[in-house]
């Protein structure tokens, strides 16, 4: 099979708009968990939420007048918006504008969410209940659509190669970008803009989370210390929104056009846990096949990863997960550094997959791990390294993650430092 | 300009984001100002919830122009 690189990122978090301002700020510790504005949260279990820092765009903030038209606006709910602008992103960092017939036919897109336009789904209700059918707008359903994320792409940018789109729950994002590079490792695609996207936080969306049991309630008013993947006094994740979106290429396509590399997909693999709607199988089976079936197609060995970016939500489910990694990686558990940046930027879900794959690509240009935050009491004993609170400066050359969704689905990305 | 000439502009003007000066009363929807047929309907939307008239699918049909909305709005009203 052809060989796959990343040559783009671009990324709108709650750490800021942009690849590199979130990474300056996810290494400096910070935090983009806050208590919810725009609307009313008293009546609900959680309040607080990893939100993107909006703005004129100064000073990593996100200013969506930047990437679209208040009238384009207006037609979308937010995740198409996002998408559009870290694929901007990703597109202008990968120096990748095609204008030939040929180059055009040779990209795809291939973005994900995991829930889509749920807002705009909820006010239209209202307006179909208060108002009558005539009221529903011609743009309800498309701006609601998960797959219109990749079309809005592919006709801004006129790529008109595979055009496809992933919902997953929460392995959304990774399962895009291992799609996608399979598109190209096959030969349907030379370039895919891949990844995912979300904008969950809304009434609906908090209430629905919060009546699964999954968000935390317990720190509404110390907001930045919710998220605490493994920490014995965690309880429950912190919804994030935002986008994430790369660029991949096929590897000699990459080097003729002298792109930069940050890095090679190498191994991608997928499981079911055939065992809950929610919750992950207990014996992390689903997880341990996922990350050994990514470490067979790249053709690395367990004792040869350095970095792993966990699913980690600040669950119950952390153990489960670190005890699968434990299983995978066995005695060369004491080498391998292992974090959960969902200490910082929250869960994204169907985004999270695709912003961590991202994050997992810096630590490996950068050779850094970048921290689990809140970790102050470790629940679990384990011999690897979970980074707790400040970045880690280490050699990364081969780096994991994990992104495991409701249903039980799992997808693990293997990625390699390209020399 | 009338009444109902103003409101009409300031709604064509707020959904397809053009300059007020492109939307003379024979300004087209389509040709002159950009919209696509999902535009268009939700034009068609917008001047039902503004004037509280009810603008069938085959009235609509002909309502190409800033002039045809006016004027079927004053027919209506009238």
């Amino acid at each position: 099979m052809r060989r796959v690189v990343i040559t783009g990122t671009g990324m709108v978090s709650p750490l800021g708009c942009g690849t590199e301002v979130t990474w300056a700020r996810l290494l400096d510790g910070r935090s983009g968990a806050v208590r919810v504005t725009g609307f009313e949260v008293d009546d609900l279990p959680a309040r607080i939420a990893c939100m993107i820092p909006t703005g004129d765009g100064s000073d990593g903030t996100f200013d969506p007048d930047q990437w679209l038209e208040q009238k384009e606006q207006r037609k979308v709910d937010p995740f198409i918006i996002y998408a559009i602008a870290a694929a901007d992103m990703a597109l202008e960092d990968a120096g990748w504008h095609p204008k030939t017939d040929a180059d055009q036919i040779a990209t795809g897109v291939l973005i994900g969410s995991g829930i889509g336009g749920l807002e705009g789904i909820v006010e239209a209700g209202y307006t179909l209940r208060d108002k009558g059918p005539r009221r529903i707008s011609p743009f309800f359903i498309p701006g609601r659509l998960i797959n219109l994320a990749s079309g809005h792409v592919s006709i801004r940018h006129k790529l008109r190669g595979p055009n496809h789109s992933v919902v997953t729950a929460c392995s959304t994002g990774a399962h895009a970008i291992g799609d996608a590079s399979r598109l190209i490792a096959l030969g349907d695609a030379d370039v895919m803009v891949a990844g995912g996207t979300e904008s969950p936080i809304c009434r609906m969306s908090l209430a629905g989370f919060s009546a699964c049991k999954a968000l935390s309630t317990a720190r509404n008013d110390d907001p930045t210390a919710a998220s605490r993947p493994y920490d014995r006094d965690r309880d429950g994740f912190v919804m994030g929104e935002g986008a994430g979106i790369v660029v991949l290429e096929e590897l000699e396509h990459a080097r003729a056009r002298g792109a930069k590399i940050y890095a090679e997909v190498v191994g991608y693999g997928l499981s079911g846990d055939a065992f809950h709607i929610t919750a992950p199988s207990e014996d992390g089976d689903g997880a341990y096949r996922c990350m050994t079936m990514a470490l067979k197609r790249a053709g690395i060995s367990a004792d040869e990863i350095d970095y792993i970016n966990a699913h980690g939500t600040s669950t119950m489910a952390d153990t489960i997960e670190l005890g699968a990694v434990e299983r995978l990686v066995g005695d060369a558990a004491p080498r391998i550094s292992m974090s959960s940046t969902k200490s910082a930027i929250g869960h994204l879900l169907g985004a999270a997959g695709a912003v961590e794959a991202i994050f997992t690509t810096l630590a490996i240009r950068d050779n850094i791990a970048p921290p689990t935050l809140n970790l102050d009491n470790p629940d679990v004993e384990t011999e690897i390294d979970l980074v707790p609170h400040k970045a880690r400066k280490r050699t990364i050359d081969v780096a994991l993650s994990n992104s495991f969704g409701f249903g039980g689905t799992n997808a693990s990305l293997v990625l390699r430092r390209y020399a | 300009m009338s009444d109902i000439a103003e409101r009409v502009k300031k709604i064509v003007i707020d959904h397809l984001g053009v300059d007020a000066e492109k939307v003379s009363e024979g300004a087209s929807f389509i040709d002159d100002l950009g919209a696509d047929s999902l535009d268009t309907v939700e034009l068609v939307m917008a001047f039902e919830e503004e004037f509280g008239v009810e603008i069938p699918d085959d009235a609509a049909d002909s309502i190409l122009t800033v002039g045809d909305a006016v004027k079927f709005i004053e027919k209506a009203q009238a």
